[in-house]
């Protein structure tokens, strides 16, 4: 057993395993969750009606974020460090998925699995040009021809006005739908919280928060587009 | 009844091998799967031609032997089945089938549908074991065990280690019999003193063999013949990271001796 983990060396080993990569995805992942549930519940400020100095609740929201650079950066920085580990966690396990199965079913049949679940490893990747494009579009403001920096309810009107970037918004949604449909059940599995009582309710719990923070953010262009938010 | 069955030959580990299609008639519905192929083979051997290799033993669906992907599916369409005690009244007349053998890197193929499973002796090689006194025999029952953790380590020690949840596994993940050799151990009262090192030991050793990681889609559970539950996968996580944040090297400066 020359191979076998008892070498000293594997201490430092520990968290090259597999388990413990999953960890960091689910770990990642619940920071990641947490970060666009909370990013949903400020966006859902576009409804309310102008404050009676004219100013638009979500122009007040986005000052308020941007009023220490401290605080701003801080935040920023660990959610693209966060965002990076879940990345570079999920390209290393994909290069051990393939390596351990070099030769391909002729016919292979899912049986129990669910769709969203099988497809992570694309609606990651969608999701992650979505927010590279979404960043450009709303935050730095090149992918976006009327962008007016800090006028962001402005931005987001105009923005969402043009259908084919709402439709990409709405297919980008829907795929961060599927992510967290099977990712927000199953980090808590990686992380070894399994029990038979909870785990259905968890997975249940799962599916209505992915079905909440999609439809949240795709009530927004469906919305302007209706004329409904101006 | 007639089949059609396109089967993996391939003459040896390093042949490149391909399907190949046989026809096969007055095939009984009372026939187990293993029968069929037995019936297959006759009809080979009196041609001239090389038989269908494939794993088996017992055939009684306890041994853990047998084992091959037919259409898709490891062990084929019945639940809690194993090949051997799949019947061919699971399927129906002039059906098509594909019979693959269980493909990942840890498991190499020796012959047509036989792959070589020795990576999961070196598993359980690298912790599946407790320690016992050698002295004489202690008196049985002497260590309690609650109903309910004896019943979860008696459906964990149920795994027979056929490999269909690798080869179900999309990732060709090995954690679900990991999972339950380590839950097996780790709920008894015997199995604590290994029980993190346990953990350790066979999740690295599960990496070294080139077994994929779990992505909790639960298709090894769905066609486990003894109805392994994905709930010891969450335990070998949990007794791995536990196991891994807790870790000291041994130290034995006063009791070393």
């Amino acid at each position: 057993m020359s191979s076998s983990a008892t070498s000293p060396a594997r201490t430092a080993r520990m968290f090259d395993a597999p388990v413990a990569k999953k960890a960091v995805m689910a770990l990642s992942g619940l920071v990641l969750f947490g970060f666009v549930l909370v990013h949903m519940l400020g966006n859902l400020q576009v409804y309310l009606p102008p404050g009676p100095d004219g100013r638009y609740a979500l122009d007040v929201y986005g000052e308020t974020l941007h009023k220490s650079a401290l605080v701003l950066w801080g935040a920023r920085s660990f959610l693209l460090l966060t965002a990076l580990a879940h990345i570079v966690s999920a390209i290393q396990l994909a290069q051990l998925k393939n390596a351990a199965r070099p030769t391909a079913y002729v016919k292979q049949t899912a049986i129990v699995s669910t769709y969203a679940s099988r497809t992570m490893y694309w609606s990651g990747p969608i999701v992650l040009a979505f927010l590279i494009y979404h960043l450009l579009h709303f935050t730095t403001g090149q992918a976006h021809p009327d962008f007016q920096h800090m006028h962001v309810h402005e931005n987001v009107i105009k923005g969402f006005s043009v259908w084919y970037v709402s439709l990409f918004y709405i297919v980008a949604m829907s795929m961060l739908c599927m992510h967290l449909y099977h990712g927000v059940w199953s980090m808590f599995q990686s992380l070894g919280l399994a029990h038979p009582s909870y785990t259905p309710k968890l997975k249940l719990a799962a599916k209505a928060f992915a079905a909440i923070v999609a439809a949240g953010n795709i009530s927004i262009p469906l919305s302007v587009l209706a004329g409904l938010v101006k | 009844m007639r089949l059609t069955l396109n089967i993996w030959r391939q003459k040896s580990p390093t042949d490149q091998g391909a399907m190949v299609r046989y026809s096969l008639d007055n095939v009984s519905e009372h026939m187990s799967f293993l029968e069929m192929l037995d019936v297959l083979n006759e009809q080979l051997i009196t041609k001239g031609e090389e038989p269908v290799a494939f794993d088996h033993d017992c055939r009684e669906g306890i041994c853990g032997m047998c084992g091959f992907v037919i259409n898709g599916v490891a062990h084929g369409p019945r639940r809690g089945t194993t090949v051997c005690q799949l019947h061919m009244r699971s399927f129906h007349d002039n059906e098509e089938l594909f019979l693959e053998p269980w493909r990942a890197a840890a498991f190499p193929v020796v012959k047509d549908l036989v792959v070589n499973r020795s990576a999961f002796d070196r598993i359980i090689g690298a912790g599946g074991y407790v320690s016992v006194p050698t002295g004489s025999a202690t008196d049985g029952n002497s260590i309690l065990i609650p109903k309910a953790e004896s019943d979860m380590a008696m459906s964990a020690a149920a795994c027979i280690g056929c490999g269909a949840c690798v080869a179900a596994c999309p990732n060709a993940s090995a954690s679900l019999f990991t999972g339950a050799k380590i839950s097996h151990l780790g709920l008894l009262p015997q199995g604590q003193p290994e029980r993190h090192a346990r953990a350790l030991n066979m999740v690295a050793q599960a990496a070294v063999e080139g077994f994929g990681n779990c992505t909790n889609i639960g298709e090894c559970e769905a066609v486990c013949p003894k109805g392994i539950q994905l709930e010891n996968i969450a335990r070998m996580n949990r007794d791995y990271l536990v196991g891994a944040i807790t870790y000291r090297e041994p130290q034995a400066e006063a009791g070393a001796g």
